[in-house]
């Protein structure tokens, strides 16, 4: 008996596909039925009902896929993944005073968070002192307030700096943060080659999404170089910069124009290092990525699996890396904000259950949960510890993680993956035709396509074409929630530190070294030394980058919507 | 004679620079007809204050998602009222505590827009409330 049944031929598998489609799912739904809406992703990608062995025939294992650890990465970057080592549990934090934001960093590590992540207040973001005119009402509301290097060593007081890793969401500023946080190692006998962690310090996306730049693009390009050249000399377990699409999908992009401005920015410091004459397998293992994770599950996935076979690619054909460590996308992912509600903030917390199993699904090095409370307030500890549990719940109860890579395999899956790559790769080749990100930007290309993403998805909102639970649909009253205040109080006792610090340093010394700074900027020398310098005899942040300023100037942005 | 149409001007307030919001709002409330002027980011009171006098507003709709407006919309409003503008009104959005709300209406802020606000309640309350 001929117990081998014969395998369909593509063709009458189309076939079947065509017959089923129309015999069985269309002629299912009368007239009336909702099948009148098309099925899109949050990113108005269409989907279809069904997806078959016939989406995936051009793909083949080895060379589109790879095993977990081996090119092109679809599957994961290690070959082990979760098996050797779970994603990093790395919550965004900061606010107040240094010694507030010091007992949250204690109180997430005791609840077993395992990585820090810093989140500062808009007048250092912005590189301006909290006595700053323009500071007024800003001090310790968005995040912790450090004006020197006394406040970092508040900061990391008792916190072992060659034990955890920290990530530091700084951008124009970034270089002086991070000599802050090598100087703090110092003191407690750290040395920088014992340090790891990651400073954002991605300026372009400042351009296009986030806007908090304040130099214009050329110098800071170069600060950002000055950084890869530095820690590949002297911080070598460091990521010098974390390339985002977070901020780029939370301005209001698409899931693919986030995964394609991001590898293009990624792109282009690559370029300005290797033009500097760096070598790249020298500095690209150090480069890191971070993305959102966002509202529609299956389209994440897809994002995040043809992130890490475009970036492998890019290095190993694009810029000829040699090393296998220099083709690896090593990401960071934040689930997305602006995909919180208000209203029923309560539900919030389901979002970002399925937002986080999402990146987890997609193999994130790293992930931060948000709080339910945050469309109104920094984090309370209440709603703080509910988003470190939902990772936790994550990694120990559903069993997500007892095989790498799930969803491989997965006609839909692998489908939606390659045609992200496909649809990626297509901005890529535009926006290098335009000449590059820098020019990108200069004509306006990525800030209007975010903003036209962002004003039709608005519309899709109004019209109830995209449904938002407890917004424009299952709208109900709720009771408020407590929130996290912080007191003006916060700033009366920052400034009068920042004046007691100011009037104990040795000006002189201070002023020779910001001197020296600015001497270094005009000769474009590698600005990490001499900004050490500085910070380490308590120069201000506000007073090293007002130095910076008179070399470089400010970006003003054109003023467009 | 021909209605003067509605000048809205949309700032950004502090060091905010979250403008995804300030932005459709300019769009759809000039494509609802009204003139807006978008004052970009990062003004401070006195830029905003100034730019409504100068650009002659009737409604100046105020943008932030830092924590600042507590300090920095009543230091707008005791400007306006300094500089004798009585015929602006003000509207605010962004992040904003439930819990400020009343206050910051005291202060004669005509109305807060929490996020998940539709597109067309902004317009109807403008269509409504501005003549």
């Amino acid at each position: 008996m001929n117990l081998k049944k014969k395998a369909p031929s593509q063709k009458s598998l189309e076939e079947s596909y065509q017959r089923w489609k129309k015999q069985s799912y269309d002629s299912s739904f009368s007239e009336n039925s909702s099948q009148t809406i098309p099925r899109t992703t949050i990113s108005g990608k269409k989907i279809k009902e069904l997806y078959t062995p016939l989406d995936v025939k051009n793909l083949t294992y080895e060379e589109d896929l790879g095993f977990p650890g081996f090119f092109p990465y679809t599957r994961g970057i290690h070959p082990t993944m979760y098996h050797s080592r779970l994603w990093t549990m790395r919550q965004f934090s900061g606010f107040g005073s240094a010694e507030d934001t010091n007992k949250r960093y204690k109180y997430l590590l005791s609840q077993g968070q395992t990585g820090l992540s810093v989140a500062f207040h808009l007048p250092t973001i912005m590189g301006i002192d909290s006595d700053h005119p323009h500071a007024e009402g800003e001090v310790g509301k968005c995040g912790v307030s450090i004006d020197s290097l006394a406040d970092m060593e508040i900061l990391f007081d008792g916190i072992p700096l060659d034990k955890i890793t920290t990530s530091m969401t700084i951008n124009a500023p970034a270089a002086v943060l991070w000599a802050m946080y090598i100087a703090v190692a110092e003191k407690q006998g750290v040395s920088p080659r014992q340090i790891s962690g990651t400073i954002q310090n991605d300026i372009l996306k400042e351009y296009i999404a986030q806007k908090t730049f304040i130099f214009p693009p050329n110098p800071s390009m170069k600060l950002i170089v000055d950084t890869f050249e530095y820690g590949s000399q002297e911080v070598p377990r460091w990521n010098t910069i974390s390339i985002s699409g977070y901020h780029i999908r939370e301005a209001g992009s698409t899931a693919v124009q986030e995964l394609a401005f991001t590898l293009r920015d990624g792109i282009e410091y690559v370029q300005w290092a290797l033009d500097r004459g760096l070598d790249i397998d020298q500095f690209a293992p150090r480069l890191s990525y971070f993305f959102n994770a966002h509202n529609d599950f299956f389209e994440e996935i897809g994002k995040y699996r043809a992130a890490r076979k475009i970036w492998a690619e890019v290095m190993k054909n694009r810029f000829h890396a040699k090393n296998p460590k220099s083709w690896l996308l090593r990401f960071h992912t934040q689930t997305s904000g602006v995909s919180l509600a208000a209203q029923q903030p309560h539900n919030n917390v389901v979002r970002v259950a399925l937002q986080a199993l999402a990146a987890v699904l997609g193999g994130t090095q790293s992930l931060h949960t948000n709080s339910l409370d945050e469309t109104y307030a920094l984090p309370s500890e209440n709603a703080v510890t509910i988003a470190l549990r939902t990772q936790q719940i994550i990694a120990h109860e559903s069993g997500v993680t007892n095989t790498i890579d799930p969803l491989g395999g997965s006609y839909f899956v692998e489908k939606l993956t390659s045609e992200m790559e496909q649809e990626a790769k297509n901005y890529i080749d535009k926006i290098d035709n335009m000449g590059g990100m820098v020019k990108a930007i200069e004509m306006g290309f990525p800030q209007k396509e975010i903003a036209d993403s962002a004003y039709y998805y608005q519309k899709a909102v109004d019209n109830k074409e995209k449904i938002i639970v407890g917004v424009n649909d299952y709208t109900m009253d709720h009771e408020q929630i407590s929130l996290l205040n912080i007191d003006e109080q916060v700033a009366k006792h920052q400034i009068k530190r920042l004046k007691d610090l100011r009037n104990s340093r040795n000006f002189t010394q201070v002023k020779e070294l910001l001197g020296a700074l600015k001497k270094a900027a005009a000769d474009e020398l590698n600005l990490m030394p001499f900004i050490l310098d500085c910070v380490k005899v308590y120069a201000t942040l506000g007073e090293i980058m007002d130095t910076l300023k008179d070399v470089y100037g400010e970006y003003q942005e054109p003023i467009l919507f | 004679m021909a209605d003067r149409k509605i000048r809205i001007l949309v700032a950004k307030p502090g060091l905010d620079g979250h403008d995804r919001g300030a932005k459709i709002i300019s769009r759809t409330l000039r494509d609802a007809g009204f003139e807006v002027i978008y004052t970009g980011l990062r003004r401070t009171p006195e830029e905003i204050v100034s730019a409504a006098i100068q650009e002659d507003v009737n409604l100046i709709g105020l943008s932030i998602l830092s924590g600042a407006h507590n300090v920095l919309f009543p230091k707008i409003m005791s400007l306006l009222e300094k500089k004798g503008v009585t015929d602006v009104k003000v509207i605010a959005g962004g992040i904003i505590p439930e819990k400020d709300i009343s206050r910051l209406k005291k202060i004669g802020i005509s109305e807060i827009f929490l996020p998940g606000t539709s597109s067309q309640t902004i317009v109807d309350w403008v269509k409504k409330n501005i003549h």
